[in-house]
């Protein structure tokens, strides 16, 4: 049993890193995402950790200092949110294509603008077709699990890609929660040492990173990347499988809450899984068969193991914390959506757009879906594919 | 140069030996190439010092020709030549002429 404590989501972001302790920590502070990096400085400037802390003027820095230290053969770590990842960008792509298993945490916030700096998802989820591996945390404990875990997975050698490890700006990166951590030594031997096949630094073989690539190659260099994306699913069961020896605590793709018999399920991301499994809880009192698909990988994305849990309901609705502005729906719901196309039966999938900018959402709210779901199975009519929660008319 | 597949390549577009872009030939870019007068040459090397392809060969402190596999044609030689030693010919013509 580990050490019990009382955390703040950008605490526990920072003491995971100090666990770790990465060759090198790059970053920009930017809110909600300060306390992780501010807390980090001080292990650093305590002695705390061995970490070669960059302290970079932008996150477009904070993302090449990164590429270059993961470059040179070092494990490279960096926190944003929001603005600051959009700054990031093209460095995002970069450090994907080149295979650097960068290990970043986005505390997400509403992009700009109108400047906000509360939670939604529309940071990470612009980046979904940057290449890297993103996973989702509900709360502190799935933080420091996700990120211990990230390390092993973009490392591994048949995946080599970065990794992005979320959770909700404010709602938990500012809310003290009770963690369970494990002994330093054992988050070090987990992680074990990151070895770069081909590091820069190696004079004796010297190589070239990111040079031109145009229509002869360029092309195969993405079918590289899209199939180690495919191996990830695999690999991320097996760390599971290893972390949860280690800690007692089970991961996988994705968690599922009551859907077993659950006539309704509801797909969602983030720290509303957690509100959504107190209404199931209450909606379960009253006979109604309600569960959760609780989305952790949602790059890339388990199309096969979703249908799976999806196919058996009555009908499904798919909560997107953003919006992709022209397009059917939320990024999530598109997904879900597109994945159960291929099922013989035709079920019923709807989609609620909420909680942009942080707009909060209660456990009222959350049962509303369902009965709005009880009665699209009841009447078989769709009145509204898409719709939003909390918005006022 | 045979191209190869995406399972043959090294990932991230990596280039795992040193020195190996001697191997892609960028001769064939040139639209004008370069044709020097040895009469007129001086041996001053200026060309040689100027020209960003490393494609002027010179042995024993003298001009013994130009490297076309790799020259570009960018003509920078012609320019900087002080004796207008080099001429700028279009391939198109060169090769009527029977060149090769
Ligand atoms: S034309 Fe340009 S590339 Fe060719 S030899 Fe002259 S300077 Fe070098
Ligand atoms: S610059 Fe002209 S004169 Fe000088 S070496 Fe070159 S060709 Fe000859």
């Amino acid at each position: 049993m580990g050490r019990i404590v009382g955390l703040t989501g950008d605490e526990t972001a920072a003491e995971v890193m100090r666990q770790i302790n990465p060759d090198v920590l790059a970053a920009y502070p930017i809110t909600p995402q300060t306390e992780t990096v501010q807390r980090f400085s001080e292990f650093v400037a305590d002695g705390k950790v061995s970490t070669e802390m960059v302290r970079v003027e932008s996150e477009q820095s904070a993302m090449s200092a990164c590429i270059g230290a993961a470059a040179a053969g070092a494990r490279a770590m960096t926190a944003t949110s929001a603005n600051g990842l959009a700054l990031m960008w093209e460095i995002v792509y970069i450090a994907a294509s080149c295979r650097l298993p960068i290990a970043m945490v986005v505390v997400n916030r509403a992009l700009s603008g109108p400047i906000n700096i509360h939670c939604d998802h529309s940071d990470s989820m612009g980046a979904r077709d940057s290449g890297w591996i993103q996973i989702y945390s509900e709360n502190c404990q799935e933080i420091y699990d996700n990120l211990i875990q990230a390390v092993r997975i973009g490392e591994n050698r048949e995946v080599l890609l970065p990794v992005m490890v979320t959770f909700d700006g404010f709602i938990i990166s500012h809310c003290t929660e009770r963690l369970e951590l494990l002994e330093d030594k054992k988050v070090r031997d987990f992680v074990g040492e990151y070895k770069n096949s081909y590091p820069l630094l190696n004079v004796d073989n010297p190589i070239t990173y990111g040079p031109l690539d145009l229509f002869d190659y360029y092309f195969e260099h993405k079918r590289q990347q899209i199939e180690a994306m495919e191996k990830v699913p695999q690999v991320i069961q097996r760390v599971g499988e290893e972390f949860e020896k280690l800690s007692g605590r089970t991961y996988s793709l994705m968690e599922e809450y009551k859907t077993e018999d659950a006539d309704f399920i509801l797909v969602a991301a983030g720290s509303t899984a957690g509100t959504v499994k107190t209404a199931i809880e209450e909606l379960r009192e009253e006979g109604i068969k309600a569960g959760l698909l609780k989305i952790r990988v949602f790059r890339p994305f388990p199309v096969a193991k979703i249908c799976q849990v999806l196919k058996k309901a009555k009908a499904v609705a798919v909560l997107d914390r953003s919006a992709s502005f022209g397009a059917q729906g939320g990024p999530i719901f598109l997904e879900v959506r597109s994945a159960l196309f291929g099922e013989e039966r035709k079920l019923p999938v709807i989609n609620y757009i909420y909680g942009l900018g942080g707009r909060d959402i209660s456990i009222e709210q959350i049962k509303g879906v369902y009965r709005n779901l009880q009665k699209i199975a009841d009447t078989g009519k769709v009145k509204k594919l898409v719709d939003c929660i909390g918005l006022r008319e | 140069m045979k191209e190869k597949g995406w399972k043959e390549i090294p990932i991230g577009g990596l280039i795992l030996k040193a020195g190996n872009a001697e191997e892609y030939k960028t001769g064939d870019w040139r639209t004008f190439r370069p044709v020097r007068d040895e009469e007129k040459c001086t041996n001053c090397l200026i060309c040689w010092i100027y020209c960003p392809d490393s494609s002027i060969i010179v042995e024993d402190g003298k001009v013994k020709g130009i490297r076309y596999d790799y020259c570009k044609g960018c003509g920078i030689c012609a320019t900087e030549c002080p004796v207008e030693a080099i001429k700028m010919v279009e391939e198109s013509e060169f090769r009527k002429k029977g060149g090769e």
